[in-house]
């Protein structure tokens, strides 16, 4: 190797040293501003890893898929009058499912070092997180519309129209927004995303059938009823049910977003926390 | 630019335990502006969590600690806004392509869009890495990967760099090449503090040297002021008839310091720490008629100043370990 010449692929000591010599420093970036460029990343990552929507959408419309066939006859006497009655649930439980990656994907960025860089940073610090909500936004609107235009390809016609299904869509989102931080707690404590991922759909998976997704509630023997009908699940997908039918029901719709805005309160600041401290 | 304090970095009893874990027991440290400073010990001696209280990652349990003239705890913010950390993990996003990589901190750090794509254009150039930009990162080779987040660490041209084990897990080619930019950044008035298990790696590049084990500083210096304290180097020489060495071992002797006879057959050597001495006793070769065909003096290399001081071997990891966890 000679000093004159640059093999391919090397790094060129001349130009790094004219680049360390840029030595001018741009004024720092405002919260808001920080916090879309992590939003950006989100953004880039949906783009790069589409695989991961995949994961999320296959398996609730494989659900949907087996109900609605298999079981839909028995259990609401015909597969369109199930459709009906499990669409707007299956839509709950798609979106819910999907923010197990919110988890995922923070501990994926803690076991390959990249949070360090974030943290070494002079930047805002809850600006990471806020930022990721924007991606995960993403794969929250892409799970649900594909579970309802499946549903739609098979026949489902929500009495609450376009816009019910748009506001039941909403809803779920919003509610997503606070239990996704339930996982991120998850996924900054657990050592990697296969055990986040594990962790979360062992507590979202019983959750989610253990609701009136999939039965009426009032078939089910009683200690289970009472469980039924309290799980927040279930709250959410009456909630969604009624926007689809094109009657909100005005308590359940609260109690979900108050649901919501409780996990956030109690899961955001440990986030924080523990984002900032790991 | 402010005019940065004769110290760049000044540590005093830094402590910090995880759990039942002393991981720094009280670590002292001056790191003068401008210098390559090594910091080297084995694994799990307390480098690491000693940057990651520099760079204001972890908060010390006791001690203290002024980087660029301020305190990592009460001022951290503005320390970050000096320095850069280049983790022991590539700290880079790997399902990011690597111009997006430093799009991204060049956004962080306040550049609008066009002027952090020409930011990221020119690094990326200059780190040899332009051919691969568009692709992700995790498709990149570890050698790459470093050089990506060196490139990262000065998109905004830092005061210091924390380089922590840069090498671990390269092959020598890649391992010259972050060299080269280590030592051009620091040729660039760069301050960094380098943490390194590979002695060879403080002996090439650092000014100065702490050497830690089990949490403390345990003997600090200059790479000579370190050999130098172990005690002796030794001179090797070979002879031209290995017929006479035993007539040449018999001179060494008496003009230089204890002989060792080595599995050449036609060589051997002798304690000695001194050049001078060293001259005599081939000179004294010369004048006994014995003819030399080579010599040379030694200083101890790290390895046995490291054995000296710790009296344990640095126990290396097999390399390869840190990026396996990586991919």
């Amino acid at each position: 190797m000679t000093a004159t010449t640059t093999a391919p692929g090397s790094a060129d000591t001349a130009a790094v040293r004219r680049a360390i010599a840029d030595t001018v420093r741009p004024a720092r970036p405002g919260r808001l501003s920080t916090a879309l460029t992590f939003g950006w990343r989100g953004m880039l990552k949906v783009k790069h890893v589409p695989e991961q929507l995949l994961d999320v959408t296959v398996t609730p419309v494989m659900f949907l898929l087996l109900f609605t066939y298999l079981f839909g006859g028995a259990i609401a006497g015909s597969t369109s009058a199930y459709l009906d009655y499990t669409l707007p649930g299956l839509l709950v439980m798609s979106v819910l499912f999907t923010t197990v990656y919110s988890g995922v994907s923070l501990n994926t960025d803690l076991t390959k070092g990249v949070v360090d860089r974030f943290r070494s940073l002079p930047i805002w610090r809850p600006a990471p997180l806020l930022g990721s909500l924007l991606g995960d936004s993403v794969r929250y609107v892409v799970a649900g519309t594909v579970i309802i235009a499946v549903g739609v390809a098979l026949g489902y016609r929500p009495d609450g129209g376009v816009g019910g299904a748009l506001a039941a869509l909403a809803l779920v989102v919003v509610f997503s927004f606070g239990l996704s931080w339930v996982f991120s707690v998850l996924g900054l404590l657990m050592r990697s995303p296969n055990a986040v991922m594990n962790a979360g759909f062992m507590g979202i998976f019983p959750l989610t059938f253990l609701s009136n997704v999939f039965v009426d509630p009032a078939t089910l023997p009683g200690p289970l009823e009472a469980f039924v009908e309290v799980n927040p699940i279930s709250v959410l997908a009456t909630a969604s049910r009624s926007l689809m039918a094109g009657a909100p029901d005005g308590t359940a719709i609260a109690v979900s977003l108050a649901v919501a805005a409780a996990l956030a309160a109690v899961f955001l600041p440990v986030t924080t926390r523990l984002y900032r401290s790991r | 630019m402010t005019a940065q304090p004769a110290l760049a970095i000044e540590a005093v009893g830094l402590e910090k335990s995880f759990g039942d874990t002393r991981a720094v027991a009280g670590v002292d440290l001056a790191v003068p502006a401008g210098a390559i400073y090594g910091v080297l010990g084995p694994n799990g001696a307390g480098k690491t969590t000693t940057i990651r209280m520099l760079a204001t990652l972890v908060e010390p349990d006791a001690g203290s600690a002024r980087v660029l003239g301020h305190d990592v705890v009460a001022e951290s913010d503005a320390v970050r806004g000096l320095v850069s950390l280049t983790g022991q993990l590539a700290s880079v996003d790997e399902e990011l392509t690597g111009r997006e990589n430093l799009v991204l901190v060049g956004r962080l750090l306040g550049h609008r869009r066009a002027a952090a794509r020409a930011r990221a254009d020119e690094l990326l150039e200059a780190f040899g890495v332009a051919d691969a930009a568009g692709r992700l990162v995790k498709h990149w080779s570890g050698g790459m990967r470093r050089r990506l987040d060196i490139a990262a660490s000065i998109v905004v041209t830092p005061q210091l760099v924390f380089l922590d084990e840069p090498t671990t897990g390269l092959d020598p080619r890649s391992r010259n090449q972050v060299w080269e930019i280590a030592r051009a950044l620091a040729a660039a008035g760069t301050t960094i503090l380098l943490c390194t298990q590979y002695l060879e790696e403080a002996d090439q590049l650092a000014d100065g040297i702490a050497v830690i084990d089990r949490g403390r500083v345990i003997a600090e210096g200059t790479p000579g002021q370190l050999k130098a304290s172990v005690g002796t180097g030794s001179l090797h020489v070979r002879l031209l008839d290995p017929g006479r060495r035993a007539e040449a071992a018999r001179v060494l002797e008496a003009a230089v310091g204890t002989v060792v006879l080595e599995p050449d057959p036609a060589a051997l050597s002798a304690a000695c720490a001194d050049a001078e001495r060293a001259a005599v006793g081939v000179g004294e070769l010369g004048r006994a008629g014995v003819g030399v065909a080579g010599f040379s003096l030694d200083q101890p290399s790290l390895d046995e100043v490291f054995l000296a001081l710790t009296g344990h071997v640095a126990e290396q990891q097999p390399s390869g370990t840190l990026e396996e966890q990586a991919s």
